[in-house]
């Protein structure tokens, strides 16, 4: 097992090399670099000043040289600055000599992304468990049905709409939310339990509307899995020697069921630090998704590159802790790894 | 962005609900200036940091303006006037400029602001290491001094006139804070001590920055105490913030304006609607090195061809106006006896035929030699461009002129049709600059990949113009030379101006002191006159 593990994890270095040259090389095809998009068509700013910037940041230099560059940094854990305004560091806090303090861009951005879509996916698996279940055991009955229309519109409404709707109603007509921003302008005044109520009324739109539109993938995945299982030989056999139904549910059929999620599970890891860009712009959320969209129209390469290397790590971590999970979870696949 | 689709979203919002909030206070009733007050604003970006040469995007500068002062300024009519600086004097060469400063000035931290931080200021722009696109202008100054702690004196090797424009421009900075440390990193970006009406007073990333009264202001003391500028990027957002009172003042669109604010009474009951003639105009730009961009009749042809008030109603919702300068409308730069050119199709087919297009093989499509009449609009994406372009489409249709249109990501654009001039036409916008001298745009020298006169642009009589423009510092005398300059633009018609949009701004009648309707600089030049009279703040809002 830890041979295995072991032998993953080397494996992920070359792979993670490979994916971050891809990136770099598909991002340096895009027409322009930050001298373009920063005053880049501001008559006063000259073209001599833009050279200038351009060899200041080694954009002058050869695309192979450039990902050295890069690549030397990275191998310090070091993510850059970011190139826009005032150079703040890309990843993490960096101290000067006096002890002033500058934050890093992701370490801002990632906490408010992350706490979002944990307990949206939290909320989610909280509600489609029992909904998939209730629709496979009811299958072809009016819950099955109301299941699935009630799915079916939360997965059609687009997002931003539904949000406008809520921000609208909620925010404007009956005042109940706040409309956007995570804190109120009076926040530093507020008691602790003040904040947190504050900061939970704020979140409180941007958690359930992507809650709400996630829902039908989950809901049906648990639902056929049930169905699944509900027909194999096992579930007949529990049946037959006599256990209540509630039992047969849920010691041997929600159980298997719930395999594929953990599946679902580890591919949604990286999914979680990557904000959604529509949501955190409609609702001015500082998150991960307007921080990388962001990066991008402004050709903020450092910037993009952390992102992407990280979201990449990520994914690669999120597959290997699937398949431990599911090695620990089903004996089946532990056997096999194993041997 | 489905900005658009949010739009409409918005609209079809609007149209159903009714407000919250009922303002018990009478807000049309007059009230007597008074002190205090919060006023908040949003913006749609965020800054990188308050130190306006280094930071590229226009929210930096915009908060940066409300900390730090330059040595000129433009009043109300946009015409340039001392800020830190009491007077100036030009010598008799036209090579030195001096400038005297108030006395007494401070900084937010109370220590003097004196000649050497500006001496210091222009060191740090035309220091090779600062990561600024802006030093060009200051580094024709050969020689720069401060004689004594309220004298600045600058020398150039031959008359500059757009050096005076450039010093209205640059924020001076504290020597004694900044003195040593590499400017381009210093935390001084995001803990700025400046000498304007306002000090920064909290910034939260990614939420708001807080501005409170500074005590030690240059100028005088601003009448509201705290300013807070919300990030907010979208703008539906910021329109039911708005709605919701939770802002007081924001841009609309032209929709918002003039469809949505009429509709709800409600609105128009608590906030006032302003306008100003905007920063910028829209035109379209032919590529005079292609053909038949050459020939001056097309580009007349085309000129008379398009419907410029249609664009204007259609576009802009009646929200612009035509211009037919580069300059702002009732501006002294701007030449009173050009007028737009009118919407003439008869006379365009007439223009097209002289140069030779008619429609030899029937097809309905212009030709000659063979060759039809059909060309590509390119153009980025913003949403009034690409409605400009598409009524443009239609009317050039109707004289027989096949037009595509392809619309495009801004640096992509930039970098693969600007810089190599592989493009017919385009639909862009320029500023409406304060300083007349647009040598950068249209001087024929100004043509290589990354300069701005990629149209191809080359008279040599525009060029002396633009050339004795920048050597006479006379105001009246300039004048002249920029009335004869637009005048020889409007003839040859390398771009034609489609419109100038309106800036609308929306701000909550609690805001007393504005001026209305605005002057050419637009309402927020006195916006430290600006208060809130006490029974009309807003009550959640603790005063620091």
């Amino acid at each position: 097992m830890i041979q295995y593990l072991a032998k993953r994890l080397f494996w992920m270095v070359p792979l993670l090399i490979g994916i971050s040259l891809i990136s770099f090389l598909i991002l340096h095809l895009a027409p322009g670099d930050i001298t373009t998009t920063e005053a880049g068509f501001n008559p006063k700013a000259s073209e001599e000043s833009r050279q200038k910037l351009r060899k200041l940041y080694h954009l002058d230099e050869p695309l192979m040289v450039q990902y050295g560059l890069w690549l030397k940094r990275m191998a310090t854990l070091d993510f850059g600055e970011s190139f826009a305004g005032h150079q703040r560091p890309v990843l993490w806090e960096k101290k000067d000599e006096k002890g002033n303090v500058t934050k890093g861009m992701i370490q801002e951005a990632l906490p408010i992304t992350l706490l979002i879509n944990v307990i949206s996916l939290i909320l989610t698996m909280l509600l489609a468990i029992p909904l998939g279940m209730i629709a496979a055991r009811k299958h072809h009955q009016w819950q099955d049905r109301a299941i699935t229309v009630f799915n079916f519109v939360g997965f059609s409404i687009p997002g931003f709409w539904l949000s406008l709707l809520l921000m609208y109603w909620l925010g404007v007509v009956y005042n109940i939310f706040p409309i956007s921003g995570i804190h109120s302008i009076n926040y530093q005044s507020f008691s602790t339990w003040d904040k947190i109520y504050d900061t939970t009324r704020h979140l409180f739109l941007p958690i359930v509307i992507p809650s709400l539109t996630g829902l039908a993938g989950i809901t049906l995945f648990v639902k056929n899995g049930m169905l699944d299982v509900l027909h194999q030989d096992y579930i007949t056999t529990a049946r037959a020697k006599g256990l209540a139904e509630d039992v047969v549910i849920r010691r041997h059929a929600l159980r298997n069921a719930l395999l594929p999620l953990i599946t679902i599970m580890g591919l949604s890891i990286p999914g979680l630090i990557g904000g959604s860009v529509i949501a955190e712009t409609l609702f001015a959320i500082p998150g991960m998704g307007k921080l990388f969209y962001d990066a991008v129209m402004m050709r903020d390469f450092p910037v993009i590159m952390g992102i992407l290397t990280i979201g990449a790590a990520l994914t690669l971590i999120g597959n290997l802790l699937a398949d431990i999970a599911y090695a620990w979870a089903d004996p089946r696949v532990r056997r096999g790894v194993v041997r | 962005m489905p900005h658009k689709l949010l739009l409409a979203a918005c609209l079809l919002l609007a149209a159903c609900g009714q407000p919250a909030h009922d303002q018990t206070a009478d807000l049309d009733k007059p009230y007597p200036p008074t002190q205090g007050g919060t006023l908040v604003d949003a913006m749609s970006g965020e800054p990188s940091g308050l130190i306006a040469m280094l930071a590229g995007e226009s929210a930096a500068s915009a908060i940066a303006a409300n900390l730090f002062n330059s040595l000129l300024k433009y009043d109300k009519n946009l015409e340039l006037e001392g800020e830190l600086a009491k007077s100036w004097e030009v010598s008799r060469d036209q090579k030195t400029l001096t400038f005297h400063l108030k006395p007494g000035m401070k900084w937010s931290d109370g220590k003097p602001l004196t000649s050497d931080d500006v001496l210091f200021t222009w060191k740090l722009v035309t220091d090779d290491n600062t990561r600024t696109p802006y030093g060009a202008d200051y580094k024709l100054v050969i020689r720069a001094e401060a004689p004594d702690p309220l004298t600045f004196r600058v020398t150039y090797a031959q008359p500059y006139a757009p050096a005076l424009d450039s010093w209205a421009g640059l924020h001076i900075l504290p020597r004694h804070l900044l003195e040593g440390q590499d400017i381009n990193t210093t935390p001084f970006a995001r803990h700025p001590i400046g000498s304007n009406y306002y000090q920064l007073d909290e910034w939260k990333n990614g939420e708001r920055i807080s501005l409170k009264r500074n005590p030690n202001a240059t100028q005088g003391q601003p009448r509201i105490d705290r300013l807070v500028s919300r990030f907010i990027p979208d703008p539906a957002s910021q329109f039911l913030e708005l709605m919701a009172d939770n802002i007081d003042t924001m841009g609309l669109s032209p929709i918002q304006y003039a469809r949505i604010f009429p509709a709800r009474p409600e609105l128009t009951r608590k906030i006032a609607q302003y306008k100003e003639l905007g920063n910028a105009y829209t035109y379209l730009g032919f590529n005079l090195k292609h053909k038949p961009w050459d020939d001056r009749r097309v580009r007349l042809a085309i000129n008379y061809a398009i419907d410029k008030q249609e664009l204007i109603d259609g576009v802009l919702l009646g929200l612009g106006e035509p211009i037919a300068s580069p300059y702002k409308p009732g501006t002294r730069w701007s030449n009173p006896d050009l007028k737009p050119y009118p919407y003439d199709p008869a006379r365009a087919r007439q223009l097209l035929k002289e140069a030779g297009f008619e429609d030899h093989d029937g097809d309905g499509i212009l030709d000659r030699d063979g060759k039809p009449l059909s060309f590509e609009i390119l153009t980025n994406q913003n949403k009034q461009r690409e409605m400009s372009a598409t009524l443009i489409q239609r009317r050039l249709k109707e004289i027989g002129i096949d037009v595509r249109i392809r619309v495009l990501e801004w640096a992509s654009f930039i970098g693969r049709f600007i810089k190599t001039g592989d493009f017919d036409v385009v639909v862009l916008g320029w500023s409406l600059g304060q300083e007349p001298d647009q040598f950068n745009i249209w001087h024929s020298s100004q043509q290589d990949p990354g300069k701005f006169n990629f149209i191809g642009y080359s008279n040599p009589k525009v060029d002396r113009l633009l050339e004795q423009g920048r050597l006479e510092l006379n105001p009246d005398k300039r004048m002249k030379i920029y009335h004869a300059f637009s005048k020889q633009l409007y003839e040859d018609s390398p771009i034609v101006y489609l419109y100038a949009g309106y800036g609308l701004p929306a701000i909550h009648k609690r805001v007393k002191g504005i001026d209305n309707p605005a002057p050419p600089a637009g309402i927020g030049h006195n916006a430290y006159e600006w208060y809130i009279p006490e029974p009309l703040r807003r009550t959640e809002i603790a005063e620091k």
